[in-house]
Order: structure tokens, then C-alpha cells, then sequence
């Protein structure tokens, strides 16, 4: 029945697309170019949504075709050049009644579906399995909360290189809505999303779970989802939250039940083997590399890609990366308070904080020939500073 | 003429009359907007925020229902503490009294000072969940380097509507050292 | 004593007059001006988004443009255009030698420009101009600002002062200067939403004031209204705003009714339909502006109540403005109507504004809301009703009342060639926002993927048409300033009725300095 309307839609559109130039008429999930309308989307809430907006765009539609056919032919047949001797009338008081009348009435008829889909969405029966969904300035974090075990935690960031947006480099097909690690769900479960932002306010919002809710510093706000049809489902942040609010979206990507054990027995390995990395000591080459990719995802969008500096200090030449090893540390650990400076000491590990500062204090120039290993991380975060 | 100078006098009330409106629509905002929407957030738990100390009462406990209580632990912003709830879920009855702590250490060189704000999912059981005890009460002193453990008791109330069997609290801690010191 | 001295000579003539006649005009050049600056943010907005990718502008002066756009457009081009309407008509309309309060008239239109100094030298400092949107939410607005939002503080303060004396001015004006016979249900139509518009502005503009107060004690004195460390909460920022800002938008389209209610029976050479039914909508509309706020915050997270409260409340507007819509156009049936250049526009007003009206019914559905919040279908949304809405009446009024201000004539068919640009290059621009928005793209963003890229360009190319369309109005004011053909007729419209079509054309320095008789 979805499907059927939203074809019905894009015959019904079919005219003006055909003017403009383009047409595609393959139905599918994955966005496409000369898309018109909402997506009919993965969940029942979202089914929910677009069917009462193609109730009230029909109503609107029918409307508005009698208001403006009723418009356009008075302007047609009582034009002056036809030498029409205008009336004089100035009310009808029926013809009033009428016209406040009825149009309560279909209003009333418009909001009860709309009411039975607002509780719908505010379902809150239990669900299966909790999520808590940060933003930040300008990346999400998702948090898989569990009563046995550590918590699942990881950063969810933009993936499109720098080159896609800014230099003359194609685009690839998923620019700007692609990131590193999407959240991950198992179909058919109900997922509760606790929503909270860690510094201005953001909003999490996927077209295709018919999911936008905003994320509020200091207060959390709930949200519910179950998709059935597995896949990745596309999203972004929806409340201007400064510079790279446009750069912050959200990917979401359905697996079966089994798969998703998987992926969680992975993340749980992920987080020993980095346990063990953190005892390791490691060359300057292999901490170099590791830098430069932890310092293109956390620290490029401020200090720029040859650490000219931006939003943030420059880092070449800079006497924080030319300096003392510890402050350096510090910085990148606590960040600067009161500055754009966060504190990454929560969203890098020991060693990745460790390969970043060395890369930074390598490259651009800097050359400053030491090491940082994930252990003087981990022992300066112990020792309170030292 | 005559005419215009009776005119004259009533524009006079006219503009008088509109500006006590402008007052007092300025005073409105703070007088009533703020305080109002203050008392409808503790009514319908608006963003989950919770009321002021409970004073404990004896009451029944349910033992036919039970209450998962799950805890949550933020910083927010720049904040670089440790901070992690003692116990991750609790299963509690209604009118049951009781305590857990959340864990906190400052890794920083300078003592600071940290301020936790509570937040409620779902909203609605705000007004349920009375706390007896909380260091959210209070401003949270740490030390550079130190580690303490910060109290929580609460009691939900046996009112708690049918429909909710999970709660989860959530606690944002926000760096408040430089408003202390500033207002000192 | 007085009887015919005309206007003083040189800049002192503006710096220091209290003439009505002098006063509008100020204020309709001075939003001309910011409609032009404000159009011209617009272009560079248009420019960034032509294609994907960041080709001119980094994403936080980007940022900085819509949030200049937002405000220059709204505090500086559309409200003092309809306040220099105000200003010119008022006392000619309801027959009153000048304004109530000459001198305070001149005090509100000089803060104008100093305020919007202020805000706009903000572009040039350290940090940049404000960033965070018009509708700057807290935190993004206090803790997380560039300096420059005290300025921009100071700003609105400056701006909101001056609203509401010229506000105050226009009540006093019309509660006390009528002339004898000119009962309340006489008053023209421009006149009647006037007022009432005036009473919205006292009544909301000193809560924005609170709003950008309590912002500024955030900022440097240590309070916690919006900020959730010392107990405050960022949400109820939101209130306050909205409480403000959803009247704000009636504040905005209320004159515009108005002029689309003087022209369109002109044209159509027939009353207006339901004169009392009109008067009655609009102050029901004004009502309601006040219990329909929170419909801006579908998504923070309200309790369902609250929700479904606000749905219904935002529902019943579309009864009293269906009522305005009908009014409109069964005035124009078994009228007899011609097609000069306001009346064009007025047309276009209805048809556009109905389709605006449309989107802002589908808005209203709180569930629907969650795909539409935030998205570009609410920029498409608010463009047709602001743009199509108060610009499209502003330009109709122009093309009106231009000839009996100034003696000349503008060129019919330049005036037209105005119009069809304005209209075509307006829904090029507007309508495919509507597709992109509901395929999921969020407004205020520097940049899209790819399946955006189509119907963004079209719309550039259309902003761009739109933009030029200006310069063509503004060629065809000057010019029928400087060299349009005479007229000397009192009443240049056969169709018009009023007050002011009784006065000499071109209209004299001081009118009405002794009260005409309203039979």
C-alpha cells in the first residue's frame, strides 16, 4: 500500500520532474537524485508518519485545487476587458457560517489519525536493549548499556575524506553520509535510544526509523525504534550546532540477531586487544601512522590538515607540540577549559592519545624526534598528572 | 482645535496604559515564565529533572512489583573526570529504601570543583523517583588527584504508574570550578 | 500659525522630522536597504549551496550568513517596511494630521540604524558575527557564542525599543486620532490589522527583551537561566523564545493581510467580502498566536499532552485565516477585475500564501513533524509565507500607493516585468525546497549529499533570478520618482476607496490638519 502511494506521488509529480530534465523510476531504499518525497522508511512508526502526511498533503491537495479553480475562474470570468458590471453584495452571513464551519470539521477529521499516530510513536513498552546517544560537537558517541559486562562505547564521526569537500576530488555516492563506525542494531529488536549532548543541543535524526529527537546537554530524552529489514539506514544532525553541523551524520545499520552477538563479541575483543596494545611499546613509524589517522578524525576539523591551525592553534610550529611532553598530554587529555578544546581523554584510548601526540609533535615540521607510548598516557591519567 | 487638546490628554492615557503592558509583559518573562515553567517541570518531569530532597516516610513495600533502575554516568564538555556509577542496574520494589553510590576521581593538576545533574528516562516517573539523599544536591569538591565515593538514596513511589518497569537515571557532571571561584 | 510650511531643506529635514509622510518614507528606504543587504547574505548562501562540496565559504561563515540573513531580513527589512506603511497611511486613512506622538516617531526610526550598526559591525570582529541562527537556542547562543553576541544583544535590545514606541504610537494614533464618524468598523482593513498587530508587538517584543536579558546575565553576570550547571535548563529558552516568536510571525504577516485587503476590491472594483468577518478572523488569529508556540519544539522531547495540545491549537488557525482566503476571493467574483501590477501581486500573494498556509497545516501534525522538523521543507514552508506573504504585499503596496505619494506613475509594463521575474524566480527557488526537505535534508547546513545536488542548484539559479528581481523594483521606484508621468487625479485607482484617495495627488506635506467629516 506504501509502495502504491508513493508511486501514485511521483506520477502525480511526474509532469514537473519531467520539465526539469531528470526522472529515475526505480522504487528504492537507498536515497536517489530527484527524490520528492518523505520516505515511506523501515518501521512501523515511520509506515505511521508517511501515511498520515500523504493524508494531510491529499486533503491540502483537494482543498486547494477547489480554492484555486473557485480563484482563477472568477479572475477569468468577471475580468474587466469583458466589460462585466461588478456586483455590489459585501456578505452573506450563511455563505460565513459555511466556509468556519466545515473546515473544522475536516480538521477534526485530520486530527484523529494524527493523535492515534502520536501515541503510536510514544510507545513505551519495554524494550530489548538500551543505547545512550551522545552528541558532541561534532560527532555522535553511542554507548550500548549493559547490565553484564563493560559497556560498548565508540565515536561515530564523518567519514568522507577532506579532499571530497573541499578540493575537486569526485564524490562518492554516500558523501557526507558516511561515518567510521556506524551505530549497529539487531532486526526486529526494539531499541530505546536515550538521547543527551555533551555540549550544545543536537538532533538525532534517521528519515528512515521516522526517528528525530533532540539531544539537550544535561537531560536525556528518549526515543524508540524496530527495524525489520536489515541494512544501513542514513541520517544527520538536525539542530544547528555550529560549525560542522553539516557534517555530523548518522549511520545505522541493521544486522540479524546473530550477526549482532558477533559484532558485540567483536567490540568486547576489540576493547582486550587494545588492553594489550597499551602494554606494547611501538616504533615511531607505527605511531606515526596511527597518529596521522586518529589526527585526520579528532583533531583536523580545528588545526587543519597541515596543522595551520583554524578554529584551533596552529600545531606546526606550536610551543604546546614544541614543548614539554607532559603539558602536551595534558592538553590533548583534559583540553583546554573554556576553549573549543575538548577534553579527548574520554574519546581517544591510552594508545591512540599517545600516537597523536607524537604525531603531532613529528609532523608539520615539528620533528621533535620523541615517542609517546600508550603507557606514559595511561600513567600520567593514574598519576593525576605525573 | 479644541478638539485636538482633548485628544491630546487621552494619548497621554493611551501611552501610559501601553507602557505598564510593556512592563509588565518584561516582568512576566521572570516573574512568571521562569518560576511556571520551573513548577511544570517537577509536575510532568519535563527533561526528567528531579524534585528536592525527600523526607523519607514510612511506607508499604510492594513486593509484587519490580523496578529495574538503570544508572547512568556523563561528563559533559570539557570535563575530565572519572565518573561511573557503583552499581550499573538495580532491581528495586516500590517503597523500598535504597542507597548505591556513583564513583568519581579527579585526574586533573588543579582541585575542581563539579556540579551533577540529574535526568530521568522515562519522564513521566520523575515525580516517582524521591531521593532522600543525593550528591546532586550539593557542589562536589575533588582535589587534584583525589577519588570519592558519591552517595545516592532514593525510594520510588508505590504510585509509579503500571505501565513502567524501567527507570533510568542519569547523572551529567559539569566543571563548575571557575563560576565557584568566580563567585567568590 | 502653521498653515502650509513645506518640509525643511537639506539633512536636517530627516534627521529632525516628525511629519508622518517624512517618517515613512525613512523607514521604507531603510528597509529597502536592509532587504538589499539581507538578499545579499541570501545570494552568498545560495552560491555555497549551488553544488556539493565547500567551493566559496568556510561552514562557519556560512553559518554566520543564515543567521544574518534571518535577522536582517526579519527585524530590518519586513517589519520596518510595513512600519513606514504604517507611518505614510495611518493618518491619512482614518484622517489625522500626523501621528499621535511626532516626536517619539522620529526617536523610533533613528534607533533603527544604529541598531542594525551595531549587529551588522559584528561581521568584522574577532570571532565573527553571530552564528547560532535567528532563533538562537541556548547554549549554542551563551556559553558556546563568539564575543560579538553582545552586540548582537545590544542590538535587539535597540531594535526591540524601537518596535514598541512605534507600536505604541500606531495604538494611540488610532484610539485617539480618528476623525469624527470613523467608528472602529469603518477603519479600513491596513488599519484594523495595524492595530492589532500593534498590540502583539507590545505585548511580545519586551519578551524577547527578557529573552536576550536573561541571555546576557548568563553570558557575564553568572546566572543559570539556560544553563544546566547551575540548575537552569536550555529547553526553557525555547519557551521564551517561541512564546515570543510565534506572534512574531503574525506580527509579520497581519499587514500584509491588511494591504492584500485594501487592493484586491480596488481591482475588482467591488467591497470587500466580509468585512466584519475579516476584523473578527484577524483577532482570533492574534489570540491564538499566544497558545501555539511549543509547536516549534515538537522534538525536544515534551510530554504527549503537551504535544497533542499544542497540534490542536496550531490546527485551529487554519479556520480564521481559511475564512481571510475565501473572503479574498469571493471579493474578486462577479467583481470586475483588472491586472495592473499590485493587483498581480495580491493575487500571487493568495495563491502563494494558501500554499504556505497548506505546508504550515502539515507542519502542525505533530507526528508528521518529526520528518518535517528541522528540515529544508520548513525553510520552503516559511519562505512562502514570509516572502510570498509580507514581501509579494509589500511590493503590491509600493505599486499602489507609490502614485499618490510622490505625483508620478510608474511604467505598467516594467512594473509587470517586476512581477513575473519576482513570481518566477521566487518558486523556482521556494517550491523544490519542499522535495529536498521531505527526502531528508536538514536546513542550515553548508553542505549536502548528493541526491540533494539536483534540486539545489535549480534553486540557486532561481534565488539568483529573485535577487535581480529587486534591482528591477528598485529601478522602477527611482524611476517613477524621478521621471514617472504626472498625475494629478485624487483618486488614481477608479476602483479605490478610502480616506486617502480623497487627498490631493500628489499627497500634500500636512493633510487633514482639520478633520474630514466620515459619513
Amino acid at each position: 500500500m506504501y509502495r502504491h502511494a508513493k508511486q501514485l506521488w511521483q506520477l502525480a509529480i511526474f509532469p514537473l520532474i519531467a520539465v526539469v530534465g531528470g526522472f529515475s523510476a526505480s522504487v528504492v531504499a537507498e536515497p536517489e537524485r530527484w527524490e520528492v518525497n518523505m520516505p515511506v522508511g523501515a518501521t512501523e512508526v515511520s509506515r505511521s508518519i508517511y501515511d498520515i502526511h500523504m493524508l494531510i498533503f491529499g486533503i491540502s491537495c483537494v482543498i486547494g485545487v477547489a480554492v484555486f479553480s473557485f480563484m482563477f475562474y472568477s479572475l477569468w470570468a468577471y475580468r474587466k476587458t469583458k466589460g462585466h458590471k461588478p456586483a455590489t453584495f459585501h456578505d452573506n452571513t450563511t455563505v460565513e457560517i459555511l466556509w468556519t464551519v466545515v473546515p473544522f470539521f475536516i480538521l477534526l477529521g485530520m486530527a484523529w489519525p494524527a493523535t492515534k499516530t502520536m501515541i503510536e510513536i510514544y510507545d513505551t513498552k519495554d524494550a530489548d536493549m538500551d543505547i545512550l546517544v551522545t552528541g558532541y560537537q561534532w560527532k555522535w558517541s553511542y554507548e550500548y548499556l549493559r547490565e553484564d559486562g563493560e559497556n560498548i562505547k565508540f565515536f561515530s564521526a564523518l567519514a568522507t575524506p577532506q579532499e571530497e569537500i573541499y578540493g575537486s576530488s569526485g564524490k562518492n555516492e554516500n558523501y557526507l553520509l558516511e561515518v567510521d563506525n556506524p551505530m549497529v542494531i539487531p532486526a526486529g529488536k526494539k531499541v530505546r535510544l536515550l538521547l543527551t549532548a555533551n555540549d550544545v543541543i543536537h538532533s538525532w535524526w534517521v528519515p528512515d526509523l521516522g526517528v528525530k529527537k533532540d539531544a539537550i546537554p544535561g537531560f536525556v530524552n528518549e526515543a524508540w525504534t524496530r527495524v525489520n529489514e536489515e541494512g544501513l539506514y542514513r541520517g544527520q544532525c538536525a539542530e544547528l550546532c555550529g560549525k560542522d553541523h553539516g557534517f555530523m551524520p548518522i549511520v545505522v545499520k541493521v544486522t540479524s540477531p546473530a550477526e549482532f552477538d558477533s559484532w558485540i563479541g567483536e567490540k568486547q575483543q576489540e576493547a582486550t586487544e587494545i588492553k594489550e596494545l597499551m602494554a606494547q611499546n611501538f616504533s615511531l613509524e607505527e605511531l606515526m601512522e596511527r597518529g596521522e589517522a586518529v589526527y585526520q578524525r579528532a583533531c583536523l576539523a580545528c588545526h587543519g590538515a597541515n596543522g595551520e591551525g583554524g578554529v584551533g592553534k596552529a600545531i606546526a610550529g606550536s610551543p604546546v607540540a614544541m614543548g614539554d611532553i607532559g603539558n602536551h598530554i595534558d592538553i590533548v587529555v583534559n583540553g583546554v577549559p573554556g576553549t573549543a578544546m575538548q577534553a579527548f581523554g574520554g574519546q581517544l584510548n591510552d594508545l591512540e592519545a599517545a600516537a597523536v601526540t607524537t604525531y603531532q609533535r613529528n609532523a608539520f615540521g615539528n620533528n621533535m624526534g620523541e615517542l609517546v607510548q600508550a603507557v606514559d598516557v595511561y600513567n600520567f591519567k593514574k598519576g593525576g598528572g605525573e | 482645535m479644541t478638539a485636538t487638546s482633548h485628544k491630546k490628554g487621552s494619548v497621554k492615557a493611551t501611552v501610559s496604559k501601553l507602557l505598564l503592558v510593556v512592563v509588565v509583559m518584561f516582568a512576566f518573562v521572570f516573574v512568571v515564565m521562569v518560576p511556571l515553567y520551573n513548577v511544570l517541570c517537577d509536575v510532568l518531569g519535563i527533561n526528567g529533572k528531579t524534585g528536592s530532597r525527600y523526607e523519607a516516610v514510612e511506607a508499604k513495600i510492594d513486593t509484587e512489583r519490580t523496578i529495574k533502575v538503570q544508572f547512568v554516568a556523563r561528563n559533559n564538555d570539557a570535563m575530565p573526570w572519572g565518573f561511573a556509577p557503583a552499581d550499573k542496574v538495580l532491581r528495586v520494589h516500590p517503597g523500598e529504601l535504597r542507597s548505591t553510590a556513583f564513583i568519581a576521581s579527579n585526574p586533573a593538576q588543579q582541585d575542581m570543583v563539579a556540579q551533577a545533574i540529574p535526568s530521568i528516562v522515562p519522564s513521566r516517573a520523575a515525580a516517582y523517583f524521591n531521593k532522600t539523599e543525593c550528591f546532586c544536591f550539593n557542589q562536589q569538591p575533588l582535589k587534584a588527584g583525589e577519588e570519592a565515593d558519591l552517595p545516592l538514596q532514593f525510594v520510588i513511589d508505590q504510585a509509579l504508574p503500571e505501565d513502567i518497569h524501567t527507570i533510568t537515571l542519569s547523572y551529567t557532571l559539569f566543571d563548575i570550578s571557575e563560576r565557584v571561584a568566580a563567585a567568590h | 500659525m502653521g498653515e502650509h510650511h513645506g518640509p525643511a531643506t537639506g539633512m536636517t529635514r530627516w534627521l529632525f522630522t516628525t511629519n508622518h509622510k517624512d517618517i515613512g518614507t525613512l523607514y521604507l528606504w531603510f528597509s529597502f536597504a536592509m532587504f538589499i543587504i539581507g538578499g545579499a547574505f541570501a545570494m552568498v548562501i545560495r552560491a555555497e549551496l549551488f553544488q556539493p562540496g565547500m567551493q566559496m565559504v568556510s561552514p562557519a561563515f556560512f553559518n554566520q550568513m543564515t543567521t544574518l540573513h534571518g535577522l536582517v531580513m526579519v527585524f530590518g527589512a519586513i517589519m520596518p517596511s510595513f512600519v513606514g506603511l504604517a507611518n505614510w497611511l495611518i493618518p491619512m486613512m482614518i484622517g489625522a494630521p500626523d501621528m499621535a506622538l511626532p516626536r517619539m516617531n522620529n526617536l523610533s526610526f533613528w534607533l533603527l540604524p544604529f541598531a542594525f550598526t551595531v549587529l551588522l559591525s559584528s561581521l568584522f570582529m574577532e570571532g565573527g558575527a553571530p552564528n547560532f541562527g535567528w532563533t538562537f537556542y541556548a547554549p549554542l547562543s551563551t556559553t558556546y557564542a563568539p564575543p560579538s553576541v553582545t552586540f548582537f544583544i545590544f542590538g535587539v535590545h535597540i531594535m526591540g525599543a524601537s518596535s514598541i514606541m512605534g507600536s505604541i504610537n500606531i495604538i494611540a494614533t488610532v484610539m485617539n486620532m480618528r476623525a469624527p464618524g470613523m467608528t472602529y468598523m469603518k477603519m479600513p482593513l491596513f488599519v484594523w490589522t495595524w492595530l492589532i498587530t500593534a498590540f502583539l508587538l507590545v505585548a511580545v517584543m519586551p519578551v524577547l527583551a527578557g529573552a536576550v536579558t536573561m541571555m546576557l546575565m548568563d553570558i557575564h553576570f553568572g546566572t543559570s537561566f539556560f544553563n544546566a550547571a547551575g540548575g537552569g535548563d536550555p529547553v526553557l529558552f525555547q519557551h521564551v523564545f517561541w512564546f515570543f516568536g510565534h506572534p512574531e510571525v503574525y506580527i509579520i504577516i497581519l499587514p500584509a493581510f491588511g494591504v492584500v485587503s485594501q487592493i484586491i476590491p480596488a481591482f475588482s472594483r467591488k467591497p470587500l467580502f466580509g468585512y466584519d468577518s475579516m476584523v473578527y478572523a484577524t483577532a482570533s488569529i492574534a489570540f491564538l498566536s499566544f497558545i501555539v508556540w511549543a509547536h516549534h519544539m515538537y522534538t525536544v522531547g515534551m510530554p504527549i499532552a503537551g504535544e497533542l495540545f499544542f497540534m490542536y491549537a496550531t490546527m485551529l488557525i487554519a479556520v480564521p485565516t481559511g475564512v481571510k482566503v475565501f473572503n479574498w476571493i469571493t471579493t474578486m467574483f462577479k467583481g470586475s477585475i483588472s491586472f495592473e501590477t499590485p493587483m498581480l501581486f495580491c493575487i500571487a500573494f493568495v495563491f502563494l500564501f494558501t500554499i504556505g498556509g497548506f505546508s504550515g497545516l502539515m507542519l502542525a501534525i505533530a507526528p508528521a513533524d518529526t520528518q518535517y522538523h528541522d528540515s529544508y521543507f520548513v525553510v520552503a514552508h516559511f519562505h512562502y509565507v514570509m516572502v510570498a506573504g509580507a514581501v509579494f504585499s509589500m511590493s503590491a503596496a509600493v505599486y499602489y500607493w507609490l502614485p499618490k505619494w510622490c505625483g508620478r506613475m510608474y511604467d505598467e509594463t516594467m512594473g509587470k516585468i517586476h512581477f513575473w521575474v519576482a513570481f518566477i524566480g521566487f518558486n523556482i527557488t521556494f517550491f523544490p525546497q519542499h522535495f529536498v526537505g521531505l527526502a531528508g535534508m536538514p536546513r542550515r547546513i553548508p553542505d549536502y549529499s548528493l541526491q540533494f545536488a539536483d534540486f539545489n542548484m535549480i534553486s540557486s539559479v532561481g534565488a539568483f533570478i529573485y535577487g535581480g528581481a529587486q534591482i528591477l523594483f528598485l529601478y522602477n521606484v527611482i524611476r517613477t520618482i524621478v521621471a514617472g508621468k504626472k498625475v494629478d487625479d485624487p483618486k488614481v485607482w477608479d476602483g479605490a476607496e478610502g480616506l486617502e484617495w480623497t487627498l490631493p495627488t500628489p499627497a500634500p506635506y500636512h493633510t487633514f490638519t482639520t478633520p474630514p467629516q466620515v459619513k
